[in-house]
């Protein structure tokens, strides 16, 4: 696998939790450079584990890029689509950087420290690309970036007992904390943890962010907290599946360097305000006061199939009127869902629509996101 | 990784197991794993010929599609309805209720192109 050879050079990256992963019998896979556990005992029985229990993702290959200094509002403001200005300290906010052709460089979660330090945390395929992107925009600035993504490790806690098995680590009321909320606290006796009311799956749970050299220590209290709730850890396919039962975008799927917020109905993170001014922002303005050629929808599967990235969708005399971005089996919903591209006059929801699969039209609909209901 | 004795093994991953001139074909319990829970096979070639490595089936699972390919070239003669409503079966007993059709075999010489369970197991690294 991944023998490539013009790779012969490269060396796959780990977390610091991989002798860990390699002892619980997980299957590792490249991901975005990094060897990183994709399940342990298999995906579906994992993703029911987050719905009904507790389950931990090692999250470490994400990126962390700080923005500091008397500049930093200034340069988030402006590479950034949403509206930094409806943030204040211990929120965050979820965002993207526009590029200057239409499309997007990469989405993430914008932590305010205070108004002179910003936390980005990027996909973990885009930090150089979102290091240089932010230098580039940087240079009639000048905040201080600071790229820490090597030192920081990072899991989700995510499941209906998720802060049930945290707050016994910790002596802040964090069962208290609202959703994208975040606090520097005391965590299993180590100092200084960013604790984050956040996660990717529609479950309750945290993201809790630290120094590499304490995540031993984490590891082990957070299973240990986690054992009368029967916590488990969880792997990326897993991940994969929940986001999408939550109809939550995925870089590199269902976005990317070619399509525009509005069209991936990130139209909630994009905000045309007056003091918001932002790279290439005409542009999605267009967009969103002349409508959008394309719009990424919802869609389940009537017939028998199941959608892939990459698949194409039809009408129902076989034109070609989009592309799936992303799909999968979702087991909690016991349905073939996906996400997809079609022409805006397709993505009412109940709109029948066709996934060509190997040669095959095979009837769908359009329906309202999420797909999951909890 | 379970690999039987008594199966000639594909590169693709399918087993066949030779009774007479007839074939019993699955996926091995190492493409099983691979490929992870199973939701549904898709065989729509039941009566057709095929030749070695035309593909008689689909098999999509939760994270990705498979193609199950002919390890040897014959007639489709039966496709295990038992996996219409349980799929899984492949999960949990690859070599056994899991099979996927049956074959009549057409060119019994090709059976010495597959490998036996040595070298099966030598060809996944297990």
């Amino acid at each position: 696998m991944c023998k490539n050879k013009n790779q012969t050079n490269y060396k796959m990256k780990q977390t610091v939790f991989y002798s860990k992963h390699e002892a619980l019998g997980a299957k590792l896979a490249p991901f975005a450079g990094f060897n990183m556990p994709i399940q342990y005992e298999g995906l579906v029985a994992e993703h029911q584990h987050v719905r009904a229990k507790v389950g931990v993702f090692d999250v470490s290959h994400m990126g962390l890029i700080y923005v500091n200094g008397p500049k930093a509002f200034e340069l988030v403001q402006y590479v950034t689509s949403n509206d930094l200005a409806l943030i204040s300290d211990g929120k965050v906010q979820y965002s993207c950087f526009p590029n200057d052709k239409g499309g997007i460089v990469d989405d993430f979660l914008i932590y305010q420290i205070n108004p002179e330090s910003y936390l980005l945390v990027v996909n973990a395929s885009n930090i150089e690309k979102d290091y240089n992107w932010l230098q580039e925009n940087n240079k009639n600035i000048g905040a201080e970036i600071v790229n820490e993504s090597d030192n920081y490790s990072i899991l989700a806690i995510q499941g209906p007992l998720a802060m049930a098995t945290v707050k016994k680590l910790t002596n802040e009321p964090v069962e208290e904390m609202k959703y994208y909320t975040f606090k520097y606290i005391n965590f299993a006796g180590i100092d200084n943890v960013l604790f984050s009311i956040t996660g990717y799956t529609g479950e309750a749970g945290c993201e809790i962010y630290f120094k590499n050299e304490d995540a031993d220590k984490i590891w082990d209290a957070v299973f240990e907290a986690g054992k009368e709730f029967d916590i488990k850890p969880v792997g990326l396919a897993s991940r994969d599946t929940l986001r999408l039962e939550m109809g939550f975008c995925l870089y590199g799927n269902d976005i990317d360097d070619t399509t525009s917020p509005i069209e991936a109905g990130l139209g909630w993170i994009t905000k045309f305000t007056e003091n918001n001014q932002f790279v290439n922002r005409k542009y999605h303005e267009d967009l969103k006061a002349n409508g959008v050629e394309k719009r990424l929808v919802g869609f389940e599967m009537i017939d028998r199939g199941i959608p892939r990235h990459g698949y194409e969708i039809a009408d129902a005399d076989g034109n070609i009127i989009g592309n799936v971005t992303s799909g999968t089996q979702g087991p909690s919903v016991g349905k073939s869902i996906g996400l997809g591209y079609v022409k805006r006059e397709m993505a009412k929801a109940d709109t029948e629509i066709y996934i060509v699969v190997r040669g095959k039209l095979l009837k769908a609909v359009t329906v309202k996101l999420p797909f999951y209901k909890s | 990784m379970k690999i039987l004795e008594n199966l000639k093994y594909a590169k693709n991953h399918e087993w066949i197991k030779v009774e007479g001139d007839t074939g019993i074909i699955g996926i091995t319990d190492f493409a099983q794993n691979e490929l992870g829970d199973i939701v549904f096979v898709e065989v729509d070639t039941v009566d057709e010929d095929l030749e070695m490595g035309e593909t008689v089936g689909i098999i999509e699972a939760v994270k990705t599609v498979s193609d199950i390919f002919m390890p040897v070239s014959g007639e489709v003669i039966e496709f295990n309805e038992a996996l219409e409503d349980n799929p899984d079966l492949i999960n949990k007993d690859a070599y056994g209720e899991g099979w996927i059709v049956k074959i009549k075999i057409s060119d019994p010489a090709e059976l010495d192109e597959l490998m036996d369970a040595e070298g099966y197991k030598n060809y996944i690294g297990a």
